[in-house]
């Protein structure tokens, strides 16, 4: 039974902040909504609310990074980038300020529909020179997730989990690598943030059909290690099947596509995300089903790729991981 | 670090300097020098405490971008002096004001004038919209806005550092008509930001021409005031005035002192153009020497020699 960790954010921010005087806590009226309210209470002194006002917020972490500080700025992800993006470009992500940008609720992890929905952040990131981007997948990574970013000279982006989140990993993110979780030689498997999850309830259903998986998990978007994906492209006979929480435009499956490309590497891909649509309000179990971003769109990719039914039932596939729906640490309330 | 000349002598150097510039490069940023001239001369002239410039009277070339492989990048703040505690900083908002601010560095002795020949020249960092690599600048400001933002989150971490010196923003009143103006103010009140102030070109003019024809902004004074400033109004040609509200207490808030300007002072044939005064073109040969004269004769100087090649 996977160990579900309770908003290790909270505690993981918290630690870092205190080891680093240098790093300011900053908010815009989502205090609590991203973990931080323990934080505010604790510390005044380190948490600057800036109410909503993202745009000026963005521009201040500028300003504080001119004068030597790190702010942690915590929103949802969409109003890191929509709203202030101009600001984003000249006052964080030009002059290299070591602004870190807390992005929670990513992709369709919100029942807030296209307003609170950030599924094209990884798409607009990774166009932008001087940006490194970071996507935690699981609680250990959120809980590395501070000093990871707080590592980069410069400023991130980073994709953070909330709530009650399954621990996947016993090794902290190591900035610029991806996790091999399996090394199969028939389909190469790439997931980011919750797919990997998704992906990890195929493995066994997948293995006593006798298909060989090989499995990628990317913490670190930007920069990305192309060499790395290449070698492993080229351990796998079938092709590549990239899983993502966002657009297949402009996030990992357009990553993997490009070096592919580049490459010659002359093996089929199959991306899977949410296709040229945005989506609309609901649960996470729901939204990943209803837009094909869940184990069994995964399966059907798998098959796509081989040309062939792997005979792999729903019912066979490990059982997805449901919040119980008044919990109090539902990832869904705002 | 002060030079010899009079605050008077540098605003009517400012005016000179662009005045000829644009004669010889057949059009410039005239107004925003008629505006603006006595309040850059009184920033950098006595208002701000500065030190030495810690970059070259020639400015080098454009040097690249700031990137991880680009180690040797320098922002245009040191022709401001150094980044040291006990300083000020200044941050030119309005970036298309860069030829009255390089004018000024100019005139106060901080950048050599054969940097004023560099300007708008294809590989040079002395930039048409300054850049934060071009001289005095330190922050991009030509997306208009942002700059009172920046300003709040640097003087917020210096006076958290204890440090002495203050951060002032040379603004423009069009910024106004931005959400993000307020944004700031709001913040910078709350946070009782008082090591911050900013010195507003009320000049009434914006691109496309009068303010109160593009958007009517109504009294700012006001509004900076319901948003937490303290804010007074002065006739921004009148440099006692000018002293007068820099010495305004503001504890606790930040200090807003919109200069109410002419667009048009020391250079009155401009008043012909009005309201289209953001950036002065000639329409014809006759139109330019006939305010080549007219221009060169309020300011007290020769006509500009429009034989020899331009610029």
């Amino acid at each position: 039974m996977v160990e579900i960790v309770n908003r290790p954010y909270a505690s993981a921010f918290e630690a870092h902040a205190l080891a680093n005087p240098d790093v300011l806590c900053l908010s815009a009226d989502l205090t609590s909504s991203c973990e931080i309210d323990g934080f505010r209470d604790r510390h005044p002194d380190r948490f600057l609310s800036l109410g909503m006002a993202e745009q000026n917020m963005m521009s201040f972490a500028g300003g504080l990074g001119m004068a030597g500080y790190r702010p942690f700025l915590h929103s949802f992800g969409v109003f890191l980038y929509r709203r202030p993006y101009d600001q984003l470009i000249a006052s964080v992500a030009y002059p290299r300020r070591k602004v870190r940008l807390m992005g929670f609720l990513p992709g369709i992890t919100t029942p807030g529909g296209m307003t609170h929905q950030a599924i094209e952040d990884v798409a607009v990131m990774r166009s932008i020179p001087n940006m490194t981007i970071l996507e935690t997948g699981d609680a250990t990574e959120v809980e590395s997730i501070c000093a990871a970013a707080d590592s980069i000279d410069g400023p991130v982006y980073c994709r953070v989990l909330r709530g009650a989140i399954p621990r996947l990993f016993d090794t902290p993110i190591a900035v610029g690598e991806m996790r091999e979780l399996a090394s199969g030689s028939d389909v190469l498997v790439v997931t980011s943030g919750i797919a990997t999850e998704e992906a990890l309830r195929c493995r066994a259903a997948l293995a006593g059909a006798g298909v060989s998986i090989r499995h990628l998990h990317i913490h670190t978007i930007k920069p990305f290690d192309r060499g790395a994906l290449l070698d492993h492209i080229g351990s796998v006979t079938k092709g590549v099947v990239v899983l993502e929480n966002h657009l297949i435009d402009g996030g990992v499956g357009s990553l993997v596509a490009e070096i592919m490309a580049e490459a010659g590497a002359g093996k089929r891909l199959v991306r899977l995300g949410l296709r040229d649509t945005f989506a609309h309000g609901g649960s996470r179990a729901y939204l990943m089903k209803h837009y094909g971003l869940d184990a069994t769109a995964l399966l059907a990719g798998i098959e796509d790729l081989l040309g062939a039914k792997t005979g792999i039932a729903e019912e066979d596939l490990a059982t997805a991981r449901v919040d119980a729906v008044h919990s109090a640490v539902k990832a869904e309330a705002l | 670090m002060h030079n010899a000349k009079t605050t008077a002598e540098v605003a009517a150097g400012i005016r000179k300097r662009v005045f000829v510039h644009a004669m010889r490069n057949n059009g410039g940023y005239l107004s925003q020098a008629c505006s603006a001239a006595e309040q850059l001369a009184f920033l950098y002239n006595e208002a701000l405490t500065l030190g030495a410039p810690t970059l070259p009277p020639v400015p080098p070339p454009f040097g690249g971008v700031p990137a991880a492989d680009n180690p040797d990048y320098v922002t245009g703040a040191g022709y401001n002096g150094p980044a040291a505690p006990d300083y000020d900083r200044l941050f030119i908002a309005p970036a298309h004001y860069a030829l009255v601010a390089y004018a000024t560095l100019v005139e106060v002795g901080r950048m050599d004038d054969a940097g004023l020949e560099m300007f708008n020249l294809d590989g040079s960092s002395v930039e048409m919209i300054g850049a934060e690599h071009s001289p005095g600048m330190e922050v991009h400001n030509g997306t208009l806005g942002i700059g009172l933002s920046t300003a709040a989150g640097l003087a917020w971490g210096r006076k958290r550092r204890s440090e002495a010196g203050q951060v002032c923003v040379f603004m423009s009143d069009g910024e106004v008509q931005e959400g993000q103006t307020w944004e700031a103010v709001q913040a910078a009140a709350h946070h009782r930001i008082d090591n911050l102030w900013a010195l507003m070109d009320v000049n009434d003019q914006q691109c496309d021409g009068a303010m109160d024809s593009v958007m009517e902004v109504r009294d700012i004074a006001a509004k900076f005031r319901d948003f937490g400033a303290v804010c007074v109004e002065v006739d921004a040609h009148d440099l006692d005035a000018l002293r007068e509200a820099r010495a305004t207490p503001h504890p606790g808030a930040p200090l807003i002192i919109l200069a109410r300007s002419s667009p048009t002072q020391g250079m009155s044939f401009l008043q012909r153009r009005f309201p289209r005064l953001h950036y002065v073109r000639f329409k014809s040969d006759d139109e330019r020497a006939e305010m080549n004269a007219s221009i060169a004769a309020e300011l007290g100087i020769d006509p500009v020699d429009l034989t020899s090649e331009a610029h």
